[in-house]
C-alpha cells in the first residue's frame, strides 16, 4: 500500500457499501436520502480529520469525543449567547490543545495518557456548562447546516470541501510536508534545524481548530447540546483515520481517505440498521467490518511487498 | 402516447381516490420504535410489551408494520442517525423513547418536516413537533405520602429512601414526596438515604440509617428498595412500618407473605414498561386524525392489597409489573387530556 494507491481501498469499501444501501433501501437514492445518510457524518468526518493531525506526529487523541462534547456545549451557551465571549473561550481551548501538544514533546510525556487526563477534564467543563442537557444552537450555526444548495446536498459537499482543504494543507503545502515529517523521522527534522516542540503545538492547534468545527457543526445538526453528546467520537475518528489508509506510525495519513473512512463508518451503522440487525450483533457486525477492510489492507500490502521483492531480486 | 394517456388518467384516478381512504384507516401505515436502551429488566419488559401488543396490531391490521430498533450504545448521535435512518425507510410513525430530551431534536425535526408523526415517551424531547407521554414522578411522590395519611390519620415519623442521587428522577419524586408531607403535615420525615433503586444498596444504607431514628410508621420509597429497607428493619428487630412498594415482583412476593403471615396492608405504584404500547396507540391515533393534544401524562400502575396476588402471578420473577395498554386505554388518555 504505497503512494497513490493508499486511497483506493477505503474509496472501494465506501462504494461497496453504498450500492449495498442503495440496494435495501432505494428511496435511499436521492438529494434527500443522501443528506439524511450523510449529514451526521460530517462533524464525525471533522473529529477524524482532528484525530489525524494527532496520528500524523505518531500520538493518539483519547480527549477527542469529550473536547467535541465540551465544544458543543460552549456553542449552544456562550457562542448563542455572547458570540465574543464564546469565541474567546473556543480560542482559548484551541491554544490548549497546542500546549498539550508541547507539553507531551517538551516532557516526552505519552500521548495516551496526557490526553485520557484531558478527556475528563473536557467532560468537567461540559458538565458545569450544560448540567442538564439543553442549550439552543446559534441561528447562523443552523442555517449552515440545513442548507440546501442546488443538485448536491449539503452533507456531501461539506465532506467535498473538508477532504479538498485537509489534502491541500496536509499533502500539498511545505507546512504539511514538515507535519508529516515529524511522525516520519523527528531526528531528520531536528537535524535540518526545526523546530519539533513548534510543529507538535502546531500539530494540536490544527486538531483542537478541527474538534472546534465538528462539535460547532454537531450543534448546527442537534439544535441543542448534552454533556455527552459525542463520547463515541473517541473510537469511531481513530477507526476512521486507519480505515482510510492511516497508520499508526510514521506519519503515514491521508486525508481524504480519513473523511472517506468517517463516512464508511456513518454508512455501516445505517447499513446494519436497514439490515435489521438485532442491536445485540450490532457492535460485533461494525467491528467485523473494520476487520475485514483492514484485512484486506493488510493482503493487499504482503502482496504490494512481495510484488516489488520479485521485481527487485 | 395514448396508452400512455390512460396510464396517466388511471395513475391520477388512484391518487386522487387513495388519500381519502387513508385518513380513515391506519392499515397501510407502518410504526416504527427507536429505543435508546434495553440494559435493564424494565427497558426488556418494555420491548417484550411492544413486541406483542405491536404484533397482535399487524396481525389485525390495525397497522401495517410495528418494527423495533434498539440503538446498541446508548448515544444521542447514534439514535439520531437512528431516526434519520427510520425517515429514509418511510415510516409514517415514530415512536421515540430518547437518550437526550435535547440533543435529538435535530433530527426528530427533520423527522417532523417529512411528515412522520413522532410520539416519544418516557425519555421525552422537548422538540415542539413531537408528542410527549411524560411520567409525573412528582405525583408518584405525593401519592405516597396521601395513602399513608388515610393509613395513620394521626401521621407520625416517616423514613426516605431516594433514588440515585443527581437524577432528573430522584429530585422529581422526592420534591413529590416533600410536598406530600406539607400537605398532611401531621407526617414528618426524620431520615433520608439513597437506595439507588436497587434493594442490596437500599438495604445497606437503611441498616446503617436505622439506630439513629424515633420509632418510624411508615417508608416512602422511589421503587426498587422496598424490599431492601423491610430486610433491614426486620434484622434490627424493630416493628416492620408501612412500606409504600414499587411493584418490583421481589418486593410484592415479600409483601405477599407478610400478608399472609401477618395481614400487612400496604401500595405499590410505579410505571408499567408497558407504557411503550401507549405511545404506539397514541400514535396510531394521531395517524387515524385524530385531535390529539401534545402533553400527555401516563397512569400510574397500582398494585393494592386486592390485586396484589393476581399482579404477581402475573409478573416473571426478577420483572416488574407490566400491563399493555390497549386501544380504549389510548383513547381514555387522550380524551382526559382534551
Amino acid at each position: 500500500m504505497i503512494g497513490k494507491y493508499r486511497i483506493l481501498l477505503p474509496v472501494l469499501s465506501l462504494a461497496v457499501l453504498l450500492a449495498a444501501v442503495f440496494y435495501l433501501q432505494p428511496r435511499a437514492m436521492s438529494y434527500f436520502g443522501l443528506n439524511l445518510l450523510f449529514n451526521l457524518a460530517v462533524p464525525i468526518a471533522l473529529a477524524t480529520i482532528a484525530q489525524m493531525m494527532i496520528i500524523m506526529v505518531n500520538d493518539i487523541d483519547l480527549s477527542i469525543g469529550t473536547f467535541v462534547s465540551f465544544v458543543a456545549c460552549v456553542t449552544a451557551t456562550f457562542v448563542n449567547e455572547t458570540p465574543l465571549l464564546g469565541a474567546a473561550i473556543l480560542l482559548a481551548s484551541i491554544m490548549v490543545y497546542a500546549a498539550m501538544g508541547a507539553l507531551i514533546h517538551a516532557r516526552q510525556l505519552p500521548a495516551i495518557v496526557v490526553t485520557l487526563g484531558m478527556s475528563f477534564v473536557w467532560a468537567g467543563l461540559a458538565v458545569l456548562l450544560l448540567p442538564s442537557p439543553g442549550g439552543a444552537s446559534p441561528g447562523w450555526i443552523r442555517t449552515l447546516m440545513t442548507v440546501k444548495p442546488p443538485f448536491v446536498p449539503m452533507a456531501v459537499v461539506a465532506c467535498v470541501l473538508i477532504a479538498g482543504f485537509t489534502h491541500i494543507l496536509i499533502m500539498r503545502s511545505a507546512t504539511g510536508t514538515l507535519l508529516r515529517a515529524v511522525g516520519g523521522n523527528t531526528q531528520a527534522v531536528v537535524r535540518a534545524g526545526w523546530s519539533v516542540i513548534k510543529l507538535k503545538a502546531g500539530a494540536y492547534a490544527l486538531a483542537g481548530f478541527f474538534g472546534v468545527l465538528s462539535g460547532m457543526c454537531l450543534v448546527g445538526l442537534t439544535t441543542s447540546a448534552d454533556a455527552n453528546i459525542a463520547l463515541r467520537y473517541t473510537l469511531l475518528s481513530i477507526a476512521g483515520v486507519i480505515l482510510g489508509g492511516g497508520e499508526f506510525v510514521g506519519g503515514k495519513v491521508s486525508p481524504v481517505g480519513a473523511v472517506i473512512g468517517a463516512l464508511t463508518l456513518s454508512l455501516a451503522g445505517s447499513f446494519l440498521s436497514f439490515m435489521r440487525l438485532s442491536p445485540d450483533w450490532q457492535i460485533g457486525a461494525q467491528g467485523a467490518i473494520l476487520i475485514l477492510v483492514l484485512a484486506v489492507r493488510l493482503i493487499f500490502a504482503r502482496n504490494g511487498s512481495r510484488w516489488k521483492e520479485a521485481k527487485n531480486g | 402516447m395514448n396508452t400512455k394517456a390512460k396510464l396517466l388518467a388511471a395513475v391520477a384516478l388512484v391518487s386522487v381516490t387513495l388519500p381519502g381512504f387513508a385518513v380513515a384507516d391506519t392499515a397501510d401505515k407502518r410504526i416504527a420504535l427507536s429505543n435508546n436502551y434495553a440494559g435493564n429488566s424494565w427497558r426488556q419488559a418494555m420491548l417484550t410489551s411492544w413486541e406483542k401488543v405491536g404484533g397482535e396490531a399487524v396481525e389485525s391490521g390495525a397497522v401495517a408494520a410495528a418494527d423495533a430498533f434498539t440503538t446498541s450504545e446508548n448515544q444521542a448521535t447514534e439514535q439520531a442517525a437512528q431516526i434519520q435512518n427510520m425517515i429514509l425507510q418511510g415510516y409514517d410513525a415514530i415512536v421515540l423513547n430518547a437518550a437526550s430530551p435535547t440533543a435529538l431534536n435535530g433530527a426528530v425535526k427533520e423527522a417532523c418536516d417529512a411528515g412522520i408523526i413522532v410520539v416519544s415517551f418516557d425519555g421525552i424531547v422537548t422538540e415542539p413537533c413531537a408528542w410527549r407521554i411524560a411520567v409525573d414522578f412528582k405525583e408518584m411522590g405525593r401519592q405516597q405520602v396521601e395513602y399513608l395519611s388515610t393509613r395513620l390519620p394521626d401521621g407520625g415519623n416517616l423514613l426516605e429512601i431516594r433514588g440515585l442521587a443527581g437524577v432528573f428522577v430522584d429530585d422529581e419524586i422526592h420534591a413529590g414526596i416533600e410536598q406530600g408531607a406539607q400537605e398532611f403535615s401531621n407526617f414528618k420525615i426524620v431520615g433520608s438515604v439513597h437506595g439507588d433503586w436497587a434493594q442490596d444498596v437500599a438495604q445497606k444504607a437503611v441498616a446503617g440509617i436505622l439506630p439513629s431514628l424515633p420509632e418510624i410508621v411508615g417508608v416512602v420509597t422511589q421503587g426498587g428498595d422496598g424490599y431492601g429497607a423491610a430486610q433491614a428493619i426486620k434484622a434490627a428487630g424493630r416493628d416492620v412500618p408501612i412500606i409504600v412498594m414499587g411493584n418490583r415482583q421481589d418486593e410484592m412476593k415479600w409483601w405477599a407473605e407478610s400478608r399472609d403471615a401477618n395481614g400487612y396492608e400496604t401500595l405499590s405504584l410505579s410505571i408499567a414498561p408497558g407504557v411503550g404500547t401507549l405511545a404506539f396507540w397514541v400514535a396510531q391515533q394521531v395517524l387515524d386524525g385524530a385531535d390529539v393534544p401534545k402533553d400527555l401524562t401516563v397512569p400510574f400502575l397500582k398494585v393494592t392489597q386486592d390485586t396484589l396476588d393476581a399482579t404477581l402471578a402475573a409478573t416473571p420473577e426478577g420483572s416488574v409489573a407490566n400491563v399493555e395498554y390497549s386501544l380504549d386505554d389510548a383513547k381514555a388518555v387522550i380524551s382526559a387530556a382534551n
